[in-house]
């Protein structure tokens, strides 16, 4: 991870989210996207009578429900058009490209794709005729249709042709049910300036805290403000390194992302001189005779941010009554 | 009330969907739909009577839909009509209930839909909670990991019993058996075996926890004069409450969040409830660990401090019992995110409806719904009758 202080001294990283959502495609983007597998393209007939391409599973004016399923061609009109002078990844092409809203033969609504346009954008105007370039492996999504590209200029390209639309039954051997849909999101994070003092502390291995002038309470990890006064902590306080398990849960199952031998234990531990319990590893001790009010002290290890786990210091048990407001 | 210059609220239709682990037959959009459908078809109404649309759902990292309201205005009949969602993690399908019914009330819309929805199926609850945040050390726990010290808390601080937990989910999923929707069925459920199911987070076991489900509910909410064109008997909010806390703060009490209690009592106090236990006939609480049903007793003001596993204990809390909690099966049997708060309130509304079939609370008048969620952070609930409020 790379990491970066400001002038201020906070911190921040990259953080970056990403997962392949799947998605159920219900009867009608089943149909449609099997077709572009089968270099199919389907439309719906919406209640007025319009052909719909993409189709849609529910009317956008009655909200009733749409299947009746029609074909249309694999040539359209552009309706308008930008120009994507820098492609990012995952776009349909690597080149400059054009987003185009293209409305097919026999459609009454237009669909969003790319244009291949060698010519750059002085080759692209809304009106011009184009057509399909499917994908050479075709897997039942949209990214089967490649991109579209321009019909070679024409009698057709000043006068469309009326094409009306063909009823389809959307039956295919073998159709595509659901997709997987990866999102990946690219955030900057920055923790602010309390935690960044805090982090700061953490790599002499000192825990500091950040005291409420109002309520008193001491904050840990700090963020900057106590919410229930809401006002801002600025008074720091370390603290422990000793301190006491409030109470605790023993993990039988392994929890995603982490790897740590099961059975172990999560436990909320209040150091000596905090407001509200921190949560940790207890390890060094039995899993079966960790108990509340065990007092425990950090464990560092040589290239961890935090201490790797928390262990018993050897002395008495703290009184329930010492820390039973913590929980 | 008007002598507040509140317009009375009435449900008048409920809808859900059959629940499931995963629901592959639909698209988002025709499950909630077949939720919406079946909230019409209750309320005697078509899309051409509803005036505006408020949904909800859980966190986007639950399930990648950035904006619903964009991409189900179509399913759910908003094309020109005022949509708008709610978000607040766990409790939301409670908040998005009451903030339909504030348009009610306000008079701002005649006859709201409200719909809430999760398919768990398509994403991963477990990595949206965990996302890898920079300098935060991680979480050493999946939720139920996060639950178990404030219920090993809970167990040290009232001195209950070990099998209170396996009494609740023993409850909860024979009441199920009677409630179609239901996502589990288990009918060969016993004390037992809950008691015998593997220990995932100690003290929490396997079978006392929330199934991962998809599935959607929907409502119509509508005022006086769209309660008397209704076909069927209406549910009349007689208050509803949100408060909000931070996960963790210094003074948070995690086994009875104040944000919960100051919530129930504004609910109480709006609907003139003294005796929550005496006045209220039946209770849907939000419960996806099963101790979570003797903490919520305490909390709202069910059962004094340290006395809620007792009322659970004594079976009081069982469907023929004189305080039914979760007859519908609760969250767990049921468990899409989003839906669930919305479930609770549903299931309230149809308890004083007199429409809950085989798991009907006899003579139920009065029933509170409820919903949490977030790490015990956002609280909403409901309490509905079967008469319209006073004044």
């Amino acid at each position: 991870m790379t990491t970066g202080a400001s002038a201020t001294g906070a911190l921040s990283a990259p953080l970056v989210v990403e997962f392949p959502f799947t998605r159920s495609l219900g009867p009608v983007q089943s149909a449609f996207l099997t077709g572009l597998r089968e270099r199919t393209v389907l439309g719906v007939t919406a209640a007025d009578g319009r052909t719909l391409v993409p189709p849609v599973e529910y009317d956008p004016v009655t909200a009733q429900e749409l299947r009746t399923l029609v074909e249309v061609e694999p040539t359209g009109t552009v309706t308008t058009w930008t120009w994507n002078p820098a492609p990012r990844r995952g776009q349909p092409l690597a080149r400059p490209f054009a987003w185009v809203l293209v409305r097919l033969d026999g459609a009454d609504s237009a669909l969003l794709h790319a244009l291949d346009a060698p010519g750059g954008p002085a080759s692209v105007r809304t009106g011009m005729r184009v057509r399909i370039r499917w994908a050479a492996e075709r897997h039942g999504a949209i990214t089967d249709i490649a991109c579209f590209e321009p019909l070679d200029a024409g009698p057709a390209d000043e006068d469309p042709p009326t094409a009306q639309p063909r009823p389809h039954d959307g039956e295919f051997a073998d159709p595509v049910t659901g997709i997987t849909a990866p999102a990946r999101l690219d955030y900057t994070y920055t923790p602010g300036r309390a935690q960044s003092r805090f982090l700061a502390a953490l790599r002499d291995r000192r825990t500091l805290g950040e005291r409420c002038p109002a309520c008193r309470k001491v904050y840990v990890p700090p963020r900057g403000a106590c919410p229930t006064c809401g006002v801002a902590t600025d008074e720091q306080v370390e603290l422990g390194p000793a301190g006491t398990v409030t109470t605790f849960c023993v993990v039988n199952i392994k929890a995603k992302g982490l790897d740590i031998e099961v059975p172990y234990v999560y436990g909320h531990i209040a150091l000596d001189g905090a407001g509200l319990a921190l949560h940790g590893r207890i390890a060094g001790i039995p899993y079966d005779e960790v108990r509340m009010g065990l007092r425990v002290e950090p464990v560092w290890t040589e290239d961890s941010r935090y201490p790797d786990h928390y262990r018993p210091t050897g002395e008495p048990d703290a009184d329930y009554e010492s820390y039973k407001e913590l929980l | 009330m008007s002598s507040t210059g509140k317009e009375p609220v009435a449900v008048v239709g409920v809808g859900q969907t059959r629940h499931a682990a995963a629901r592959r037959d639909v698209s988002l959009a025709g499950l909630v739909r077949e939720a919406a459908l079946r909230a019409l078809e209750d309320a005697g109404a078509d899309w051409a009577d509803i005036d505006a649309v408020v949904i909800g759902k859980a966190p986007d990292f639950f399930e990648g839909v950035m904006r619903p309201e964009l991409y189900l205005a179509d399913a759910l009949g908003a094309v020109g009509k005022p949509m708008l969602r709610v978000h607040t993690a766990g409790s939301v399908g409670g908040s998005t209930a009451l903030v339909a019914a504030n348009l009610v009330a306000a008079r701002v819309h005649r006859t709201v839909l409200t719909l809430a929805f999760e398919k768990q199926s398509e994403s991963n609850a477990m990595w949206g909670l965990s996302l890898p945040v920079p300098f935060q050390q991680p979480l050493l726990a999946g939720a139920g990991g996060f639950f178990a010290p404030h219920v090993r808390a809970y167990m040290r601080r009232t001195g209950a019993p070990d099998h209170i937990g396996a009494v609740v989910a023993c409850k909860d999923r024979r009441n199920a058996l009677k409630n179609p929707y239901a996502h589990l069925h288990e009918e060969d459920i016993t004390l037992e075996k809950v008691r015998s199911s593997p220990m995932l987070w100690d003290p929490i076991r396997y079978a006392e926890t929330c199934p991962s489900s998809d599935g959607a509910c929907a409502m119509v909410l509508t005022d006086r004069t769209g309660a008397g064109r209704a076909p069927g008997p209406a549910a009349w909010v007689h208050g509803g409450a949100m408060r909000s806390e931070p996960t963790l703060f210094a003074g948070k009490d995690a086994v009875s969040p104040r944000a919960g209690s100051d919530c129930a009592a504004d609910v109480y106090r709006q609907a003139g409830i003294t005796d929550p236990r005496r006045e209220i006939d039946a209770v849907e609480m939000y419960v996806p660990f099963s101790w979570y049903e003797p903490m919520w007793l305490e909390n709202l003001g069910f059962a004094e401090p340290g006395e809620g596993w007792r009322l659970t204990e004594s079976g009081a809390t069982a469907l023929d019992g004189d305080l039914p909690v979760n007859p519908s099966g609760g969250v767990l049997s049921t468990n899409p995110i989003g839906a669930s708060g919305m479930l609770r309130f549903a299931e309230a509304a149809l308890q004083v409806r007199g429409r809950a079939g085989e798991h009907q609370v006899k003579d139920a008048r009065t029933a509170l719904g409820h919903a949490y969620g977030g790490g015990s952070q956002f609280f909403s609930m409901w309490l509905v009758g079967d008469r319209p409020p006073a004044g």
